[in-house]
């Protein structure tokens, strides 16, 4: 059986067939049934969810305007602050921590009427790629119990998998909404940087993060960003660019489509069933008429270190903040004022916080910061500059979104670099600051979901959308759930 | 041989106001090697001439009108705060130590 899409229970809410509370009870339900098996959830509040969607009922009785999600259960990842609940980001250091405030995009859904029934679990501070590194518990692929769902939105990627709600928000730094969608086999979008204001989003590598949505097709992707999308100014690096009607442009198919692909997405190291799904997928393309026409990205293999010197180095800067002394954790018994900053954040960090924070401050610490740091952004203008040449002939280029399908749970967890690895074609989209997207394009011989990744230029949201429209409207992979997602 | 050694890591530690364990010390030391080597082949790249980029975007100064808006209370700023004394964040002593 077929999952409602986002906009089958909007319109069925809307229409009066079916209520919000139905629907938000059944995602209660499948919390209920789901959970202690999946880890997907770090709170949810039942209570005030049920009450949301009886307002949005009322009203939909009383015939009242109402938003453009109206009723629709979602789940937001926890590094998203909101005044409702706790926000922790996955970590000890923000265990019980209230927001005072509600991040932009949860203001943005609550207008358009969505009922936000929880959060959802993360790597700690949005650091990881298997969910592994949250502080409460690791959350599970719901193809396969004994894999890591991907990370670092693992919790939002596998609620949508299981078919405990029809969309949820993600933030992707280097890969963290893409690489879970395509192991949890759901569509995921990391939008242009400024796309999406990151008011409120618990800042990780605040030139690469960005929100974006988890949906089980593109048409949903569509109207959830541009539910978010839009200049804010509370966030100075948002863009004040048109946002579109993404979800009419859908059914305005394009005459001609130029799709890019690199061979350095092809590369050693690629698993040949992913090899496989993705070469098949870009024959969907050309039966569809499209053209496919190798582009080159001399840079991509430098593109993990980079991002890591990037990252770890902002990381470093903007976690600073967790001091023991405005809000968070705070050591019991501090020796002295310092020891107030090092143990409260020895205390409240996990082992790859730390590590992160340590190669930043390590990277941009005196002697070293021109080797690594500002080496590292001269590198990132090459990426960034051979995307821009590759986008001078083609619409999108399309690769693998993952060198493998989900890995097991513990598979990476010793070995640092190798979980960075996992990263390898996600990164390069954040450090050039364009969109990118991943579909589900096929299965591997054990079941395991293979997601497709089509990457745009800057603020080419509509045209990406279109283009993994059309791959949709001519496969069926996005329609596939886990045995457990079945009622 | 690996690229930082213990006390490097313990000087690292230090500058990021954490406090690792021994034994954290010698694993970090190790992984911590492991990474910077890799990031090392960034080394190879020739980046003559080439302007870093700190944003992906030609973002320029953003102004906007200087009104006033609303901020939050000293309650509200306040109410995660570990300690406080009235509308203070309260902390261990500051003086009557060596500086840091």
């Amino acid at each position: 059986m077929t999952q409602p899409s986002l906009i089958e229970i909007r319109d069925a809410i809307r229409s009066g067939q079916t209520s919000s509370r139905e629907y938000v009870q059944t995602t209660l339900q499948r919390i209920e049934q789901l959970e202690h098996r999946l880890g997907m959830l770090i709170s949810h509040d039942a209570e005030r969810a049920l009450a949301q969607a009886e307002q949005i009922d009322a009203k939909i009785a009383r015939g009242e305007p109402v938003g453009e999600l109206a009723g629709v259960p979602i789940l937001i990842k926890d590094n998203l602050c909101t005044r409702f609940g706790t926000t922790t980001a996955g970590s000890r250091i923000l265990e019980n921590y209230r927001a005072p405030y509600d991040a932009h995009v949860v203001e943005r859904l609550q207008q358009a009427g969505a009922v936000i029934v929880g959060k959802t679990n993360l790597d700690e501070f949005a650091m990881g790629s298997s969910t592994e590194n949250s502080a409460f518990k690791p959350t599970r692929n719901p193809w396969d119990l004994e894999r890591v769902p991907g990370g670092s939105s693992g919790g939002s990627a596998a609620a949508v998998a299981a078919g405990v709600v029809a969309g949820t928000l993600g933030s992707d730094t280097g890969g963290s909404i893409r690489q879970p969608a395509a192991f949890c086999g759901v569509c995921g979008l990391k939008p242009t940087y400024g796309r999406v204001s990151r008011y409120g989003l618990l800042a990780y590598g605040s030139s690469l993060d960005q929100i974006g949505p988890f949906a089980r097709n593109v048409r949903d992707l569509a109207l959830l960003l541009h539910t978010i999308a839009g200049k804010d100014h509370r966030d100075s690096t948002s863009v004040d660019e048109p946002v579109p009607d993404y979800v009419a442009a859908l059914d305005r198919p394009l005459r001609r489509m130029r799709i890019g692909y690199a061979e350095e997405y092809f590369g050693e190291g690629l698993d040949p069933e992913v090899r496989a799904a993705v070469e098949a997928a870009l024959d969907v393309y050309r039966a569809a008429g499209a053209e496919v026409v190798p582009v080159h990205l001399p840079h991509m293999k430098y593109a993990i270190a980079c991002y890591y010197v990037v990252a770890v180095a902002e990381a470093s800067s903007n976690l600073a903040r967790y001091d023991g002394v405005h809000y968070g954790h705070r050591t019991a018994r501090p020796k002295d004022y310092l020891d107030v900053y090092c143990s409260s954040r020895q205390e409240g960090f996990g082992a790859e916080v730390r590590r992160r924070i340590m190669l930043g401050t390590y990277a941009l610490s005196s002697g070293y910061y021109d080797a690594y740091y500002l080496k590292a952004l001269k590198v990132r203008t090459l990426i960034r500059q051979d995307f821009e040449h590759a986008f001078a002939d083609v619409d999108v280029i399309a690769s693998p979104t993952t060198p493998t399908p989900a890995v097991r749970i513990g598979e990476k967890t010793s070995d640092p670099l190798a979980m960075y690895l996992m990263d390898i074609y996600t990164v390069s989209v954040n450090l050039a600051g364009i969109p990118g997207l991943s579909i589900p394009c096929g299965f591997t011989r054990a079941g395991l979901p293979i997601g497709l990744q089509l990457m745009g230029s800057h603020f080419a949201e509509e045209k990406l959308l279109r283009i993994a429209h059309e791959y949709q409207s001519r496969t069926d992979w996005h329609t596939k759930s886990p045995a457990l997602a079945q009622p | 041989m690996p690229k930082i050694d213990e006390s490097e890591v313990r000087r690292i530690a230090h500058l990021s106001r954490l406090n690792p364990t021994d034994d954290e010390v010698r694993l970090f030391a190790d992984q911590l090697s492991a990474v910077l080597e890799y990031m090392e082949q960034l080394n190879e790249v020739d980046t003559t001439d080439v302007p870093p980029t700190a944003h992906a975007l030609p973002v320029r100064n953003v102004f906007r009108d200087d009104e006033p808006g609303g901020c939050l209370t000293p309650d509200e700023a306040l109410a995660a705060a570990p300690a406080r004394d009235g509308s203070f964040f309260a902390v261990p002593k500051v003086l009557e130590q060596d500086s840091v």
